[in-house]
């Protein structure tokens, strides 16, 4: 009989903040311990936490993007449950009134099949201490520079029903988050964390029992941990078991899932609003202010760059899959005056794409800048370098040995499309092979190639293939 | 509604307050007290009544994102019972 699987995911994305959700202590990753954790955040008695705007903004172009409702009242709870990193016994949160309400998001698979996955809320909380354990033998110790920083949790519908489509999810709603700046996406230092409640039944059947899988900080981890929670469900379930609401964690050495702690306690965080602060009320007008300086998303970037710029799908999948990315290659373009939109792509694709990689280096950490670029397209374009001169030229930008044109002038790389000096090169090259003159005759017509090759190697590349092409054909008559 | 022994021992492993065995009857009894209130005010109509969120007819007041905070870990572990490197101690926790 075959298995249904329901799975929900709840995305925590730390917004790109100066200061903390409640207080003015800094958010900097990486200080030394306790060093940014201030009254309000180790909770001491008698502290009024004040909510932080930049929040507020970042909250509402998310809920925007979703084209979700905007919680116009929005109010903060106490969630209570005692644990050292949690200082207050509480944590700021909310329940009822969550400042983004139903949305929705459109995600691709790898087969081009699309599906309409449902957000259920996202709603504002701040974040926990961290707790530290050996320092002292037999103790705990407790880093509170990560409490109060503010998260955005993203809650889904239970709407994906594979791993892949639980990743597409993830992966988009990182993608997304990133275009519009609320939120680094740096899974490493935890800035964006995601955990999966998978369940399965038989078709037609209630939900099952659902585990919850927590702390993947890798797209990869997060699907291989899903498949593996999946197959554990049901084999226990078809061997007579039953799953236990619980939260487990992913082991990739083992490549298995084990148990962290039960939830049966799940429903007893006595929720309730926080008497400290007042409910937060959102005008039109504000939504409207920030709709207004909405970046332009993903999807319509993608949309924009076939229809308008006639690239293929693949082009610009590949372009606009970080907005440093798709900022890069508009900033090429324009540069170049849209002169050669597909030689932009094909550069930003492959040569410049491959340097990254190849340093592991992000778009906005390249030490070839989009005018630097620019610059070297706009001497192919103009004749001055064939596309393979540009691969040196390029090289040596990266390794930071000038502008282009510095460059092809140290090291006189400037194209021959002087007609005389090629003429002599094509003359010079047919005399030294006369035997490979008559086959070409004879009607071996690839013997063409073999002539332009020797002649480029002549020129040391750089004499212009086209003009070599034509001079040739004409001579060989 | 009114609570018995397992309730109330369940409520104080939430809470992380220990009533003692002979005590147990009497906060027991002292809790149903308190939800039998409950239960007198769940008949009033409260349809078209938003949940009240805060007693005061105020809005929140945000704080513009800048730090205004700076490094007081000495003084806030010198009140703490105990710290070491930097770091506030706590009985041990495992997960």
């Amino acid at each position: 009989m075959s298995w249904e699987v329901v799975i929900g995911l709840e995305i925590h994305a730390q917004l790109t903040t100066k200061s903390k959700i409640f207080s003015g202590a800094s958010t900097a990753y990486g200080a030394a311990p306790n060093s940014q954790a201030c009254p309000i955040d180790v909770g001491m008695p008698g502290m009024l936490p004040v909510l932080n705007q930049a929040v507020i903004g970042k909250s509402i172009m998310l809920g925007l993007a979703l084209d979700a409702e905007i919680g116009k009242r929005s109010v903060f709870d106490r969630k209570n449950y005692f644990y050292p990193d949690l200082p207050k016994g509480y944590q700021t949160t909310q329940f009822e009134f969550p400042i983004v309400g139903q949305g929705k998001m459109e995600i691709e698979l790898e087969d081009g099949t699309k599906k309409i996955i449902g957000v259920t809320r996202a709603h504002l909380e701040e974040d926990a201490g961290k707790s530290v354990h050996g320092l002292v033998p037999g103790q705990t110790g407790v880093d509170l520079n990560r409490a109060g920083t503010p998260l955005l949790e993203i809650v889904s519908d239970p709407d994906m029903s594979s791993a892949k489509e639980a990743v597409a999810y993830a992966k988009k709603m990182h993608e997304l988050v990133q275009y519009l700046g609320i939120c680094d996406g740096n899974m490493q230092e935890g800035s964006f964390r995601v955990d999966s409640n998978v369940s399965v039944r038989r078709p037609g059947e209630p939900l099952g029992t659902r585990a919850e899988l927590k702390n993947i900080n890798s797209f990869r981890f997060i699907e291989k941990a899903i498949e593996i929670e999946i197959e554990r469900q049901i084999e226990l379930i078809e061997s007579g078991g039953t799953v236990v609401q619980e939260t487990r964690l992913y082991d990739a050495d083992n490549d298995t899932t084990r148990s962290m702690r039960t939830k049966e306690d799940a429903n007893d965080y006595r929720y309730f609003p926080c008497p400290d602060l007042l409910p937060v009320i959102i005008a039109d007008e504000d939504i409207e202010a920030i709709r207004a300086t909405m970046p332009e998303l993903p999807d319509a970037k993608r949309t924009r760059f076939v229809s308008e710029l006639g690239l293929s799908d693949y082009d610009a999948t590949v372009l606009t899959s970080s907005r440093a990315m798709a900022e890069f290659f508009e900033r090429l373009v324009a540069l170049t005056d849209a002169k050669d939109i597909k030689l932009c792509a094909n550069w930003m694709t492959s040569g410049f794409s491959a340097a990254l990689n190849r340093e592991g280096l992000s778009v906005e950490q390249s030490p070839v800048s989009a005018e630097g670029l620019a610059g070297m397209i706009v001497r192919i374009l103009d004749n001055s370098i064939s596309g393979k001169i540009a691969k040196q030229v390029f090289e040596a930008m990266w390794k930071g040995e000038g502008t282009a044109d510095e460059i092809i002038e140290a090291k006189g790389l400037k194209q021959i499309t002087d007609t005389g000096a090629i003429e002599a090169l094509v003359d010079e090259v047919l005399a030294n092979n006369p035997s490979q003159i008559e086959a070409y005759k004879a009607g071996q017509t690839k013997m063409l190639g073999y002539f332009v090759g020797q002649i480029m190697k002549a020129s040391g590349g750089q004499a212009n293939p086209g003009q070599v092409n034509q001079m040739l054909v004409a001579k060989l008559k | 509604m009114s609570l018995g022994k397992t309730e109330v021992e369940y409520i104080s492993r939430l809470t992380q307050i220990e009533v003692r065995e002979e005590a147990v009857e009497g906060v027991a009894e002292k809790l149903s007290n308190i939800l039998e209130l409950f239960a007198q005010m769940e008949a009033a109509d409260t349809k078209d009544v938003l949940p009240m969120a805060h007693p005061l007819d105020a809005v929140q007041r945000l704080r513009p994102d800048v730090v205004t905070e700076v490094d007081q870990h000495k003084k806030l572990q010198a009140i703490a019972p105990a710290a070491a490197d930097a770091h506030y101690l706590v009985p041990q926790v495992i997960e």
